[in-house]
């Protein structure tokens, strides 16, 4: 299983219950410990490919295989915790729950994965080291989440997408609320931060800019095709 | 998870509390109906204690105990005093007050007895009447009234009050030739002798000498200083309405009672005052029932509120629970959040309620024994008071359910996209 991708898609077909959109991916690798970049127009269906590979969405036909386990073999209950232990999510802006603290929107994973809870180790002492190598300065740490400008948010939600050491970091174009000195910033942590955890990371983006703090970076286009109203993925 | 919801429940303070009052209002008025309830079915039960058996005409149990103890209605029939004189004379009587009902005070009924009424007459397990001043009757012409009457008609000692025959207002009817002297008030007790006035036997007696079957003899011209000088004997009564009895022993009840109802002279009935009261009140409970389904309705009306709280939330909420979806909690997580902060919700509603009932109660429960005889007690819940505190909580966790399933489709459906 070691030596398994972090993700792997074969042939697999997604359309949203409407029919108005379509998704068919026939091939698909994300190394571990690879940070790539997927590029794509708004509406491309970045977003859907995310929730796939998250395991949100489940494809209506095809494989999509995560660290060595086929999705499909899982059942709902199975699949919330395996999300729960592997992966990290960063969306695009509002990441924490505005009424905690900083410090608890980072615990927030660690209360749902018993396996992120012990290799935290000391979860506040864990929290408190990623926040502060992720450029959150010690006194912000007990503020309550919506006192921080959105750089400082998107900073503690990749804090909290890295606690416990998922292997996969997806991450739903989490710089576009931000200006482009404050992208550059945040990109440079989250590279240090994969780096040191070994973690892959997929980042999908409309935004080319970014592309040099990418291992490898490819354009939703060139992996999977899309299609609007009636598509053949959703009625063939 | 715990901390999770007090602290969003924090940032929702407003409603939450809103929430939480709604609940607790209507957990103070179930449970406070159900003490009403209780009291008054106590308090009803504990007109009349102490006494064994009451005797009187033939007449159906709850008839006699209306007419005997409430006076309410009218005895058909009478106790020679023949017979009630041979009742009393046997072994087993440990004491015998008789009553003698039919005349009237401006609507208040008169009751002819003995000073043993104000020795034997109990209520509310064993307390006695108490006078709230004076005493009982030492002359003929005498009168002991209840709290009430002295309320509502503003006597007090020594005032002077003339009776009236019957239970009506005729007019012309009264029995002014012969006025009584108030001698005694008595404390309020909360049963039907705060309504009556007492005089002696030989008084009725007295009032009625120029009645006959119910009219007035003209003529007669009866005074006080005649009926002073007449001898006691010829103010013996010829009947009385009815007898409150003790026994010596009360294995000997229903013994006495078989007695009674099988005399031979004239056709009696002695019945069990405690039966007859739980009798008559299943007759009446059907209005303790409606009070019951109203406060029922209440509640269920405040866990709607509820519902309709936690479900008009859930859009502004979706995104929260997208957060949580997508750092690791389940759908059953979302679930589990919702229902445990309506349970929350419902919980510290019930308990806020029993408090504010329970201090209700310290502050009005004088009032409450004054103004309605109704003794509230500050005991812990009963059996019955924890039954509706569960079922309200369950009723809560059953709401929250309704709006948990909802946000479970949702996040289902919402995957880690926030959809605004
Ligand atoms: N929950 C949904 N239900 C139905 N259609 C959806 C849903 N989410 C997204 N879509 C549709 O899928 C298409 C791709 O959306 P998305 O994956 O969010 O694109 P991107 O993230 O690249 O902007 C869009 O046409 C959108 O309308
Ligand atoms: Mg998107």
């Amino acid at each position: 299983m070691e030596d398994e991708p972090a993700v792997l898609i074969r042939d697999a077909a997604f359309c949203w219950p409407d029919g108005e959109f379509a998704i068919e991916v026939d091939e698909f690798a994300l190394a571990r410990g690879e940070r790539l970049l997927l590029l794509g127009a708004s509406g491309a269906g970045k977003s859907t490919l995310l929730n796939l590979i998250g395991g949100f969405l489940r494809p209506r036909s095809g494989q999509i295989t995560v660290l060595g386990q086929a999705l499909s073999d899982l059942g709902q209950t199975a699949l919330d915790r395996f999300r729960a232990d592997n992966f990290g999510v960063i969306f695009q802006m509002f990441n924490l729950l505005p009424y905690l603290s900083v410090l608890d929107n980072v615990l927030i994973p660690l209360r749902f994965s018993r396996q992120r809870r012990q290799q935290a180790g000391d979860a506040h002492a864990c929290a408190e080291r990623l926040l502060s190598r992720l450029g959150v300065a010690q006194n912000l740490h007990s503020r309550p989440a919506a006192h921080l400008s959105v750089g400082q948010q998107q900073r503690v939600a990749a804090a909290r997408a890295m606690i416990g050491a998922p292997h996969i970091i997806l991450a739903d174009e989490p710089t576009s609320a931000l200006d482009h000195d404050n992208a550059g910033k945040f990109l440079d942590l989250l590279q240090a931060e994969t780096e040191s955890t070994g973690a892959a990371l997929l980042m999908v983006s409309h935004d080319m800019r970014v592309a040099d703090h990418f291992d490898r970076v490819i354009d939703l286009t060139s992996i999977a095709r899309t299609d609007g109203r009636n598509s053949e993925a959703c009625c063939g | 998870m715990l901390r999770l919801i007090l602290l969003s429940l924090l940032n929702r303070r407003t409603t939450a509390l809103l929430s939480i009052l709604g609940i607790a209002v209507s957990v103070t008025l179930l449970l406070g109906v159900e003490k009403l309830r209780v009291s008054a079915r106590d308090s009803f039960a504990s007109t009349i204690s102490g006494t064994d058996l009451i005797v009187g005409a033939r007449a159906g149990d709850i008839q006699l105990l209306l007419y005997a103890v409430f006076r309410i209605g009218d005895a058909t029939n009478n106790i020679g005093w023949d017979s009630y004189r041979e009742i009393a004379a046997r072994p087993e009587i440990d004491w015998i007050v008789p009553l003698s009902l039919g005349d009237s005070h401006r609507g208040f009924r008169v009751v002819g007895t003995d000073a043993g009424f104000f020795t034997h007459y109990k209520y509310r397990q064993d307390k006695g009447l108490e006078f709230a001043a004076g005493q009982p009757f030492s002359d003929m012409f005498d009168a002991v009234i209840g709290a009430e009457v002295a309320a509502a008609l503003g006597y007090g000692l020594d005032s002077r009050i003339t009776l009236t025959h019957g239970t009506g207002a005729l007019t012309g009817a009264d029995h002014d030739n012969l006025p009584f002297r108030i001698a005694g008030i008595l404390k309020p007790t909360g049963t039907p002798v705060d309504r009556a006035i007492h005089v002696g036997l030989p008084a009725i007696e007295a009032i009625h000498l120029d009645w006959r079957s119910g009219s007035r003899i003209e003529g007669l011209n009866i005074t006080e200083e005649k009926v002073r000088a007449m001898n006691p004997a010829s103010l013996q009564p010829r009947a009385i309405t009815a007898a409150l009895v003790g026994l010596r022993s009360p294995i000997q009840t229903f013994q006495f009672q078989r007695y009674v109802n099988g005399y031979r002279k004239e056709p009696l009935s002695a019945i069990l005052p405690g039966v007859a009261l739980s009798r008559l009140w299943a007759l009446i409970g059907i209005g303790e029932r409606a009070l019951g389904a109203v406060a029922i309705l209440v509640v269920m009306t405040a866990l709607l509120g509820l519902v309709t709280t936690i479900y008009a939330t859930l859009n502004e909420r979706r995104r929260e629970m997208a957060i949580l979806r997508a750092n690791g909690a389940s759908p059953y997580h979302i679930v589990l959040l919702l229902v445990t902060e309506s349970a929350i919700l419902t919980f510290s509603g019930a308990v806020l309620g029993t408090m504010i009932l329970y201090g209700l109660i310290l502050m009005l429960r004088s009032a409450f024994e004054a103004g309605f005889g109704l003794q509230l007690t500050l005991t812990l819940p009963s059996a019955r008071e924890w039954l509706f505190f569960v079922l309200v909580l369950g009723a809560g966790l059953l709401a929250g359910l309704i709006p948990a399933l909802r946000a479970y489709r949702h996040s289902l459906a919402d995957g880690m996209t926030i959809r605004s």
